[in-house]
């Protein structure tokens, strides 16, 4: 289904512009990472190209066919898990893509499993520890065999440890063959993990840059003050 | 105070020894509000659950009506099930007037604005933090109203149980509508209404001790299902 083709995308809320005009191509491949400062519209950006919100203006599409069913997925910076076990969390999300009841729970079990989490498949999902429910919620969303994956912020919480962990199967997810989009603005993150940094500000893709220019010599002074720990706000 | 002391023991002694009539009196209130709070909860639930999730024109009106049903007063709910039912009123043919089964409707609908206004709020509250993560795994509205349904189930438990004692206490509804007759209509509250005015102290302080420790343990064990579905599920 990619690439995925935002043209001249607007988002506004009361009259107040959060996106502003971002025209960009995501194609398959290179892992793409959305960078910048707080209120920039990074997770916003990410829900307009999940489908959570409309546009104002503009137009976001999915090139390829996907065969009628949607097949991406969105990890949340704060995992809302349902208050049942953590298999069943992930069966329930099967569950509404369609999934056969026996098909469910194995191929429930096989995503736990990969992900390290078996031995705690059948805990109430709410009481695992924060990095458990992040890589929860990671299966949950790679269980649904998605083309791409969106991840708003998925260690923003997390302790180092555990934002290891995390990020080795982020690597393991894309290495299955799953186009990774996130965002974040943790700068070492973006280092480890992109390809490519769409870097925005004040609702605006301000440049596109593949990552080791991006941190060398950033096409725009905003972007270089940005990661020289300027505070861009005026 | 010596007279009290005799009907407390006399209280006693009836409560202890099982007394035909006392049974009898607390088994017909049982029945009554057990089944008046299943047909409002079956009602109320889902009806609490729906202005929850949707969003239709009028449903703030609704909510506010809601709210201020809570405090119908019970007498007035008599008043208004007996015009319905008697002879001349629109359901008189069904002749059910002074029976248990006008009673279980007046409870109802004393009790069903408190279950759907209280799980409004409730499964409300948790449709804020649950709403894009079910939206983003594809539930529609009637989808995430189950799911919400069942994930604050123990905090339902707890309205329910609040509609119980609701029902189980209220006088003046079932007095109108059920008449008091003695072995027919007669509930643990009409029955402590008519005996204290009679001067029969000991069953009007036995039931009424009955009364009051089935309100304190339905409210021990809410509590109890509470804090326990919080430590096990989180």
């Amino acid at each position: 289904m990619l690439p995925l083709l935002l043209d001249r995308v607007c988002f506004a809320v009361n009259g107040k512009t959060i996106i502003d005009n971002i025209s960009a191509e995501i194609a398959d491949g290179p892992r793409t990472v959305i960078l910048g400062p707080n209120g920039a519209g990074k997770s916003v950006l990410m829900r307009l190209c999940h489908g959570l919100f409309a546009p104002t203006s503009g137009s976001i599409s999915w090139r390829g066919t996907n065969g009628g069913r949607r097949r991406h997925a969105m990890v949340f910076q704060r995992p809302v898990m349902l208050r049942r076990s953590a298999l069943a969390n992930v069966a329930y999300a099967l569950k509404l893509a369609g999934v056969s009841p026996r098909e469910r729970v194995l191929r429930a079990r096989d995503v736990l499993e990969a992900v390290g989490l078996a031995s705690v498949a059948e805990r109430p999902a709410r009481v695992l520890s924060g990095g458990e429910q992040q890589k929860l919620a990671l299966a949950r969303a790679w269980a649904l065999g998605p083309e791409v994956l969106f991840l708003d912020e998925p260690t923003a919480n997390l302790d180092p440890g555990a934002t290891r962990d995390v990020e080795s199967l982020i690597g393991q997810i894309r290495a299955g063959g799953t186009k990774i989009v996130m965002t974040t603005h943790n700068l070492g993150q973006a280092k480890r993990l992109g390809d490519e940094i769409l870097f925005l500000n004040q609702g605006r893709l301000v440049e596109r840059t593949p990552v080791d220019q991006f941190f060398i010599k950033p096409a725009s002074a905003e972007a270089d003050a940005f990661i020289r720990g300027e505070l861009l706000w005026n | 105070m010596n007279e009290i002391w005799v009907a407390l023991s006399e209280a006693g002694r009836l409560i202890g020894g099982l007394d035909v009539k006392l049974t009898e009196i607390v088994f017909l209130s049982l029945r009554v509000s057990l089944t008046a709070v299943l047909v409002a909860s079956a009602l109320g639930l889902p009806l609490g659950a729906a202005i929850a999730v949707g969003r239709f024109p009028g449903r703030q009106a609704l909510i506010v009506t809601l709210n201020a049903l809570m405090g119908l007063p019970p007498v007035v709910v008599g008043l208004l099930v007996y015009l319905m039912l008697s002879r001349a009123g629109p359901l008189g043919q069904f002749g059910i007037l002074f029976t248990p089964a006008a009673m279980v409707v007046a409870q109802t609908i004393l009790i069903l604005p408190i279950v759907a206004a209280l799980s409004r709020q409730v499964i409300e509250d948790a449709w804020q933090e649950y709403r894009e993560q079910l939206r983003s795994l594809g539930a529609g509205p009637l989808t995430s109203a189950v799911t919400l349904l069942w994930d604050t189930r123990f905090s339902l438990v707890t309205i329910v149980l609040a509609g119980f004692g609701r029902a189980a206490a209220e006088v003046g509804a079932v007095m109108i509508v059920g008449g008091n007759i003695d072995g027919v209509t007669r509930v643990m509250t009409t029955a402590i209404a008519l005996e204290t005015s009679k001067g029969d102290l000991p069953l009007a302080l036995g039931l009424g001790i009955i009364l009051i420790t089935l309100v304190l343990a339905l409210n021990a064990a809410a509590y109890w299902v509470k804090e326990a579905a919080q430590r096990r599920y989180g």
